[in-house]
């Protein structure tokens, strides 16, 4: 009963961070919401029995795909409204 | 008005989407497997060279799918460059520099480049291989990067065509060299196999590190030319 | 029902959550995590149900192991040419334009527009 617990506590973890991936209040807080979900689901792969791709997921999910979305969040949030107003952005 | 019965739509075809999928997916697992894939692999894994079963998929008894896979990466790599409007990758401009980063990755960049050998090392007998260590290599060239770390094999050039498509050139020299010597295309001779694997494996690794090194380099357009905009 | 179904059909719900946000998000970055969202569905989809039916199985790990590099190498590149776009419109949604009034000048524009 306790590894089908963690199990569930970790599905709807992913679920919660999915969905706040998309629906957060700021872009940045998305794409930090992001980095969660893939170290859980490097998490998920473990228990999955799949260690080589935890593995991939680890240093891909929170490495260069946080560096890679946070550097171009910070460069297009500010207009994240409409989408119009890209001018008045600070470089 | 329109805007709640597009939002209202599009709920009830995701949610249709949602329970088809999750019938299917219950169907499918009520079922039983004609064949037994895992057995079928454990059977084999004396003939593929290598003790991780992953990495005996990748490399031997799917190769073929390694070799499209790294040939798509390699092209995403030569449009991200291409898309990118900086005249070189490797700029003194475009670094950025901060003390502490600097003084930390002193201590990373080791470690990140040793962890990165180790995984392609292991990657023949335990968890590991190519592709992670492909990406903790890029992570150390990220690293690098952002401390202002001068790379110089980022230029133009030589160095830079070599690194992104060595892996697949390699790749596809043993597999028409396996189809001239007379056995199928990529079927490596059993004696060859590991030292073969391990060969490719590792200039996979370079070429999957060169290649999501210069995507993420080429991203920051804005960066680079709010200084000198009429120029271009 | 083993773990690994749970986790197909979690992968199912993904799916699901990305497709929604994908079709309704107009911003391009998160219409491209969104896109990330259903990929990590589909690889969980194709591990949980393959090892659902006959245990740990390599193959399946190894196919998708293949699809998160190359998920990564698309993000970057979905990346760069959304950087791009914004540089050159000034807008971060794809837009009908004709159903809105031109887009105000984008950076580029805006910077270039005293030396005309």
């Amino acid at each position: 009963m306790t590894e089908w617990s963690l199990d569930i506590l970790l599905v709807i973890a992913l679920l919660v961070t999915a969905t706040s991936v998309l629906w957060s209040r700021d872009l940045f807080r998305g794409v930090v919401f992001f980095i969660a979900f893939g170290l859980l689901m490097a998490l998920a792969w473990v228990r999955l029995r799949a260690p080589d791709v935890a593995l991939a997921e680890a240093a891909i999910g929170a490495g260069l795909t946080g560096v890679l979305l946070l550097d171009a969040a910070r460069h297009l949030s500010n207009d994240e409204s409409q989408g119009e107003d890209g001018k008045e952005k600070k470089p | 008005m329109t805007r709640v019965l597009a939002i209202l739509t599009v709920t009830a075809v995701c949610f249709a989407f949602l329970s088809g999928l999750v019938y299917s997916i219950w169907q499918i697992g009520a079922t039983t497997t004609p064949v037994d894939l895992p057995a079928l692999l454990a059977g084999n894994l004396d003939d593929s060279g290598v003790e991780n079963p992953v990495t005996a998929v990748l490399l031997n008894f799917r190769s073929y799918d390694t070799l499209l896979e790294i040939g798509v990466l390699v092209i995403a790599g030569i449009a991200g460059i291409s898309v990118a409007k900086t005249s070189s990758l490797e700029d003194p401009e475009l670094r950025t520099s901060d003390e502490l980063l600097y003084a930390l990755q002193r201590w990373l960049v080791p470690l990140t480049l040793l962890l990165a050998g180790y995984l392609l090392w292991a990657g023949s007998d335990r968890p590991g291989g190519a592709f992670q260590a492909g990406a903790v290599l890029a992570a150390s060239g990220v690293l690098m990067r952002l401390g202002g770390i001068p790379m110089d094999f980022l230029r133009p050039g030589l160095m830079l065509r070599l690194g992104l498509s060595l892996g697949f050139s390699v790749f596809l020299l043993v597999a028409v060299a396996s189809a001239l010597s007379g056995s199928r295309f990529l079927a490596y001779p059993p004696e060859m196999a590991r030292t073969l694997i391990v060969a490719i494996e590792t200039v996979l690794t370079l070429s999957i590190a060169m290649v999501l090194l210069a995507l993420f380099v080429s991203a920051p357009i804005n960066n680079a030319e709010e200084p000198e905009e009429g120029g271009s | 029902m083993t773990p690994f179904l749970l986790y197909a059909l979690a992968g199912a719900a993904l799916c699901s959550i990305g497709l929604f946000g994908f079709i309704l998000i107009s911003h391009l970055l998160r219409k491209l995590l969104a896109f990330n969202l259903m990929g990590s569905g589909v690889f969980l989809v194709m591990v949980g149900l393959a090892q659902h039916r006959s245990g740990p199985d390599p193959v399946p790990q190894a196919l998708v192991l293949t699809g998160i590099v190359v998920a990564i190498a698309a993000t970057a590149l979905a990346v760069v040419l959304i950087r791009r776009y914004y540089h050159l419109s000034g807008k971060t949604s794809l837009e009908d334009p004709a159903q809105n009034p031109p887009p105000a000048p984008g950076p580029r524009q805006a910077r270039e527009a005293p030396h005309e």
